[in-house]
């Protein structure tokens, strides 16, 4: 008789839908997965070991690029720890611009998510609309910080500067005639917070869109109804957290049950999953990505009514405004301190975890009291969804491979750090 | 300290006694370090009690203390610090063990009892070369293929040993002594506890 060998493929790591460098040694009988290996670190930056030689404050930067779809809310945790750890409150205006953009971000990431799996698993069409609705929330990135994307907005004590009175306008150019620049900017003539309105106010209609184009589409419920699913059991026992862990029907999350910032002054649900399987946590993606807009909305209504400053007062942490700084010794100084040698962090431990749009970012910072972090160590939640890709893919066909890395959201920039 | 912290750093107490070294609450955040031969038990204590009820491993983070602070470090040099979170009752622990041998340090892996440890673990042995026994499969993680010493050591320098660079006369990738010098653009200062401080002159 002849003998029967599993095979072992090779799945990138330069694959389309791999989201980034994802090695997978997968080994095949036929062509069900027997066990798939991932190897990961194809981007490992060592931003751990690069924080350690620089400044607290400097490395906020760093952050931006470890889930690069969603950058501000990595900024957040590691400010959040900072912030910890020198025992600072941040005022409250900036606490609101924190939770809004933390749900921007959010809406950002999702829809960066769906469109994506959706493209993975044979829906081309998807990703195309969400990418219109991620420019728009780009540009509010870039009004705020300058930056699309690696805004480092976020800074110990606040956030960098108060929202802007005005949108950035698109210009007549070679490429862009009046009438079409008139109709780009007919939604920019206000400040930032009236752009963002009138996004919130469009966006419920394009969630319904892609729900038309997706949530009962005959394809990709195929290819996503009883794809990886996930008992709730192990879902905790694999250290799954954000919609992975409520795709299982386990009702966590940090916004609710640990709030920080002002997450327990505004109003939004939590939306659960039943059966744990891929069809499921697109559908909790769905719904959160509804919720964060009535955040955002909140947010609006209240920072429109409630002027105030954005960062902390203590120069010891946070730079002088640059006209005090021109005039005044005492900031002089202060200001000089704090670019060249940098903010001191009193002795400790802490870990601040924040409900990031993948699960729970935190940070665990070590300080010895030095004017640079001791230890920094990044939680990535998608390290441990990808490390449950073994349990998870096996028994399934290969082309759901594809389909459960689309569902972990995987991306490489938090997972190789 | 909030009154939750307060139950459960009791409870803890209570539960293990002898065993913990060290119980600290801090900023709102519970630590509790055990020997290296305790670890194992501890962490499955934490686990299995329902009334501590940690179902849940956040994370496995290696940690290496020898040039902490201005003055040399007296105690042992690695260590793993690992976050745990109960999903029942809402807290969070952090459990510390020091390993024994500075030269070979070895720890028991809880990988057993929480599966997310496996990687967090490997993470761990890749960085810090910190062994855990009882790892079902303890590889390298996030380094490259091959590659030589644990990059989070403090002795490790930031611009590591080597580098890769294409050499067109042989044709292939190759690896040659780094050639950049390292440099500090700021230096790290641990300043006294009373610096800036107005009153003190």
């Amino acid at each position: 008789m002849a003998e029967i060998r599993n095979y072992t493929i090779n799945f990138g790591p330069q694959h389309p839908s791999a989201h980034g460098v994802l090695r997978l040694v997968l080994e095949l009988d036929g062509e069900v997965v027997e066990r798939a290996d991932p190897h990961i670190g194809l981007l490992h930056r060592g931003t751990e070991k690069l924080a350690e030689t620089r400044t607290w404050v400097q490395s906020v930067p760093y952050m931006d690029r470890l889930d690069y779809v969603s950058m501000m809310c990595n900024e957040h945790a590691y400010c959040m720890a900072i912030e910890r750890l020198l025992g600072l409150e941040v005022p409250l205006r900036g606490q609101y611009i924190r939770v809004m953009f933390d749900e921007v971000t959010r809406i950002l990431n999702h829809l960066l998510n769906i469109g994506t799996h959706a493209l993975d698993i044979g829906a081309m069409t998807m990703v195309l609309y969400t990418f219109r609705e991620r420019e728009d929330l780009m540009d509010v990135y870039e009004a705020v910080s300058g930056a699309r994307m690696h805004a480092a907005y976020y800074r110990p004590g606040g956030v960098y500067r108060d929202l802007p009175e005005q949108m950035p306008q698109y210009q007549v150019s070679k490429w862009k005639n009046a009438e079409t620049v008139r109709q780009l900017n007919e939604n920019r003539q206000g400040s930032l917070l009236d752009f963002l309105e009138d996004f919130t106010n469009r966006f419920p209609r394009y969630c319904d869109e892609y729900e038309t184009l997706l949530t009962d589409n005959r394809i990709w419920k195929q290819r996503t109804v009883g794809i990886g699913v996930v008992s709730p059991e192990q879902a905790l026992n694999w250290g799954f957290t954000g919609a992975m862990l409520r795709g299982s029907g386990v009702e966590w999350d940090l916004r609710k049950k640990q709030p920080y910032e002002v997450y327990d002054r505004v109003d939004f649900d939590i939306p659960v999953g039943v059966n744990g399987d891929c069809y499921d946590r697109y559908l909790v993606r769905m719904e959160e990505m509804r919720q964060s807009n009535r955040i955002v909305r909140q947010c609006i209504d209240w920072l429109r009514k409630n002027p105030g400053p954005v960062i902390a007062g203590n120069h010891k942490v946070a730079p002088p405004a640059r006209e005090t700084m021109k005039s005044n010794m005492e900031e002089l100084i202060h200001h000089f301190k704090l670019f060249t040698e940098g903010i001191h962090v009193p002795p400790g431990e802490v870990y601040a975890a924040v409900e990031h749009p993948k699960g729970e970012f935190g940070v665990y910072a070590v300080s010895d009291g030095a004017n640079k972090p001791y230890r920094v160590k990044l939680r990535a939640p998608g390290f441990a969804h990808l490390a449950a890709m073994d349990e998870m893919a096996r028994g399934h066909m290969i082309a759901d491979v594809v389909a459960i890395i689309g569902t972990m959201d995987v991306v490489f920039g938090e997972i190789d750090r | 300290m909030s009154l939750k912290l307060e139950k459960l750093s009791q409870l803890l107490s209570e539960t293990f006694g002898e065993k913990l070294l060290s119980v600290v609450a801090d900023r709102g955040e519970l630590t509790i370090t055990v020997a290296a031969a305790d670890y194992l038990e501890v962490a499955r204590q934490l686990h299995d009690r329902p009334e501590l009820g940690f179902e849940q491993l956040i994370d496995v983070s290696g940690l290496d203390y020898s040039t902490y602070g201005n003055a040399a470090w007296e105690g042992k040099r690695f260590a793993a610090a690992t976050h745990l979170l109960s999903v029942r009752n809402n807290w969070r622990v952090r459990l510390k063990a020091f390993a024994d041998d500075d030269d070979f340090p070895v720890l028991d892996s809880v990988c057993g009892i929480w599966h997310s440890a496996n990687w967090f673990e490997r993470e761990a042995f890749d960085l810090y070369g910190i062994m855990f026994s009882g790892h079902p499969d303890l590889r390298r993680i996030l380094t490259d293929y091959g590659f030589v010493g644990h990059p989070f050591r403090k002795d490790f320098p930031i611009s590591g040993y080597v580098e890769m660079r294409y050499d067109p006369d042989q044709g292939r990738v190759i690896y040659q002594p780094v050639t950049i010098e390292p440099r500090e653009n700021t230096p790290r200062i641990v300043r006294e506890d009373t610096y800036g401080d107005v009153g003190h002159g």
